[in-house]
């Protein structure tokens, strides 16, 4: 899996406020791109997180299923960040960690570590249209959200839940990826993304994904409390609650090391 | 039992390598770049002022150097070399060549929190396996029923760096005595610092890329009771020290007490008309017979999409030979099961290119004279999305090759594997994995079906088939088996 690392820090992002002149000048594409690398700007600096995150499946039926995964995120320099997530729930998979490296362009490395055989395997990560532990959550959608992995381009403005925001579409740049296209409504004030609608590869819209209860940490970093997920295709949907946000925890480079997945825990 | 100066020597040894071991943490000098020495303090301040401003972690300190004082510009603290080598390079880039130089900490880190977690987990699982012919020797039964539990101990501190660990097992219920065992999986305290790594105490090692068969794990004795898959393994005193290198990962592995593998027992299948007696003393090649100091090196090492792994062991054999026919209490003839000591090299190769994965286990064992290679190699592909559902489907296909042919103590000598995992992805995490091997010089082939659900939150539910078909006497290790296919049905709780 890829980490919800900058996930939110993620998507897209707003353009600072340009002369207008400046923007009659721009095409939608430039605009959001612009809009992109400003989001981009605003969501770095963070070092590294702590967080827990507790996933609630749910299908049509009502069927419930709870996941408790810790994970840790250190921002890189030039690079994608690197994550590392440690699997406590369900119980038959405790101790499962998972360790990716992810590149702006480049197809990210991704080793997992499976407790019961002491094995770590490489894992070939271009399956990232998968379903992250089951969940509604593709690997992609909580993977660290790099400008470079998509096209933007700039929709309208339009005011979601009485916030003035941008809508603006964004093309995964990666063949491999499960959607045809994103729509994301970012707020005007802040450049926090506030929902973002999946397309499927035959462009039918798939999956909408709510960022609920933005707190705010460090200077400026803007994170949801929670994340809700819903298939619209299967009717499924899974329930990300995020807690005990830290940031600048001290993590460094030594603690994403391949070597040290066997005692993650 | 008296201790032999041999064998205490060789214990002093071992405590000598674990001290040296803990020695090395604590040296409370680090490792700093030195970027200059200066006389005068406003001089070191500007360097110091513009190290800070590119970025670095920089500070200022005064020495006493000839008698007279002066002020030295370091970055760091570095834990470890590869970071000192690319902030070496970060410096000289900019213009400031810097040398490594160890200098105590001052600024202790502010107290954090206590990083001490502990925690109990663990498995609980009732298995019922059922063969679907009826047994050849008149001792054995249909169906057997058994639970096996598995508890895990874990407490760490120092931020996750030192951990211990202890994971006992045992099997009950069964109509086979011998598999009604007890193990210590692990029993392990682990010290993490910087580029080194400790383990000691009882654990598992895996080394394999493959799935059919693991050829280059020899750490672990195969508790073969377990299933025949090989892959249940006992726990293996050793001591582990590992290094860790820009140029790849080193693990050495002292091994000072050897484990007999499990056999079927009298009641039990999946053995020969010759129940592998392990109450009684095995043979061995080594004079020191189990007190054999084993040991194995270990080189690995990614490099882009592709891992890499060399080792070496040598030692006693974890696989024994089963010609030896002995006399067990009641007179009745058995096989005493003899350990041979080896020395194997064993190369890993794996590499990653988009959806495919290629894979490559080989060995060259030299054993009582005798060289001979044994290998696995093959890829896994997988189709992900499988008709546009969240569903991938994973093809294995895996090549097994020994020298020996059929004087392979295994089935497998000149057999390819295929198989299919298929994986839901769905809330259970359901699964199906197929399997089926193939002889391809003679007409044996078996199969393998497991599948596993999730029930619930804590429940798993797992079935497991094992058959083999169109057998032929000349093939031993298969033969003695081919009245032993099985189903069996699991039912685990997890906690």
């Amino acid at each position: 899996m890829r980490m919800p690392n900058n996930f939110f820090v993620v998507s897209v992002l707003l353009m600072s406020f340009l002369a207008p002149q400046h923007v009659s000048a721009q095409t939608a594409e430039q605009r959001g791109l612009e809009i992109a690398q400003e989001a981009d700007k605003r969501g770095n600096g963070f070092n590294d997180f702590r967080a827990e995150m507790e996933m609630i499946l749910k299908n049509r039926q009502g069927d419930e299923s709870r996941r408790f995964i810790r994970v840790m995120g250190l921002e890189v320099d030039g690079d994608g960040d690197k994550g590392l997530s440690i699997f406590d729930e369900p119980a038959d998979v405790r101790g499962t960690a998972m360790l990716t490296y992810s590149h702006k362009v480049d197809t990210d490395d991704q080793w997992l570590y499976l407790p019961a055989l002491k094995r770590v395997k490489r894992i070939a990560s271009r399956n990232k249209s998968g379903p992250y532990m089951g969940s509604e959550f593709a690997y992609e959608d909580l993977g660290s959200q790099e400008v470079e992995k998509y096209t933007y381009k700039y929709l309208r403005d339009e005011v979601f839940q009485g916030m003035d925001s941008f809508v603006i579409e964004r093309d995964p740049v990666d063949k491999y990826s499960g959607y045809t296209r994103q729509v994301t409504w970012i707020d005007k004030a802040e450049y926090r993304p506030l929902k973002t609608d999946f397309y499927d590869r035959k462009n039918t819209l798939l999956k909408t994904l709510t960022f609920i209860g933005y707190k705010k940490y460090l200077e400026n970093h803007w994170r949801p409390s929670e994340m809700f997920m819903e298939n619209h295709q299967t009717g499924k949907t899974t329930r990300i609650i995020w807690k005990n946000y830290r940031f600048r925890t001290g993590l460094k480079d030594n603690d994403f090391q391949v070597n040290d997945l066997k005692r993650a825990r | 039992m008296l201790i032999k100066p041999s064998s205490l020597f060789k214990t002093v040894v071992v405590m000598a390598m674990f001290f040296c071991a803990i020695a090395v943490q604590a040296n409370n000098k680090v490792s700093y770049l030195q970027v200059g020495v200066f006389s005068d303090n406003a001089t070191a301040k500007n360097i110091l002022q513009l190290l800070k401003k590119s970025g670095f972690n920089a500070e200022q300190r005064t020495v006493e150097m000839i008698g007279r004082s002066a002020e030295v510009v370091l970055v760091g603290p570095y834990e470890r070399t590869s970071q000192i080598f690319y902030d070496q390079n970060r410096l000289g880039d900019i213009g400031w060549p810097a040398v490594v130089k160890r200098f105590p900490v001052l600024h202790k880190p502010k107290s954090k929190p206590s990083t001490f977690r502990a925690s109990t987990s663990g498995s609980l699982i009732a298995e019922l396996r059922g063969f679907t012919d009826d047994p050849l020797y008149s001792e054995q039964g249909r169906t057997t029923v058994s639970l096996a539990v598995q508890p895990e101990f874990y407490m760490s501190w120092n931020d996750r760096k030192s951990s211990l660990t202890f994971v006992p097992f045992i099997r009950v219920g069964d109509e086979d005595e011998e598999r009604n065992h007890a193990d210590v999986r692990e029993l392990m305290w682990i010290n993490a610092m910087a580029d080194w790594e400790l383990r000691l105490g009882i654990g598992k090692v895996f080394w394999g890329v493959a799935e059919s068969v693991h050829l280059v794990d020899v750490i672990n004795q195969v508790d073969l009771v377990e299933n025949l898959d090989i892959e249940d393994k006992l726990g293996q005193p050793m001591l582990n020290v590992s290094r860790f290198t820009d140029w790849g990962t080193w693990d050495l592995f002292v091994l000072p007490l050897f484990r007999e593998r499990t056999f079927p027992g009298v009641k039990g299948r999946l053995r020969g008309p010759l129940v592998v007696d392990t109450d009684q003393d095995a043979l061995y090649e080594s004079a020191k017979r189990d007190k054999n100091i084993d040991w194995a090196i270990r080189w690995s090492h990614y490099i882009g999409d592709w891992d890499i792994g060399l080792s070496h062991f040598s030692g006693t054999n974890r696989e024994p030979t089963l010609d030896n026919i002995g006399m067990n209490g009641l007179g009745q003839p058995v096989i005493i099961p003899n350990y041979n000591l080896m020395n194997q090299t064993g190369l890993t190769l794996q590499a990653i290119f988009g959806d495919w994965t290629w894979k490559l286990e080989a060995t060259s064992t030299r054993e009582k004279g005798q060289r001979y290679t044994e290998s696995v190699s093959g890829f896994e592909y997988t189709y992900v999305g499988l008709f546009d559902s969240s569903m991938d489907l994973g093809w294995l296909v895996e090549y097994i090759y020994d020298q020996r042919g059929k004087q392979a103590p295994t089935p497998f000598e000149d057999d390819v594997m295929l198989g299919l995992r298929w994986v839901f992805n769905d809330m259970q995490s359901s699964e199906v994995l197929m399997g089926a091997i193939y002889d391809l010089d003679g007409t044996a082939t078996s199969a393998i079906i497991e599948a596993s659900r999730r029930l619930g939150q804590s429940w798993k539910l797992a079935l497991e088939y094992r058959g083999s078909a169109g057998v032929e006497p000349t093939d031993p290790a298969a033969y003695l088996f081919r009245n032993d296919d099985y189903l069996q049905l699991e039912l685990g709780y997890f906690f």
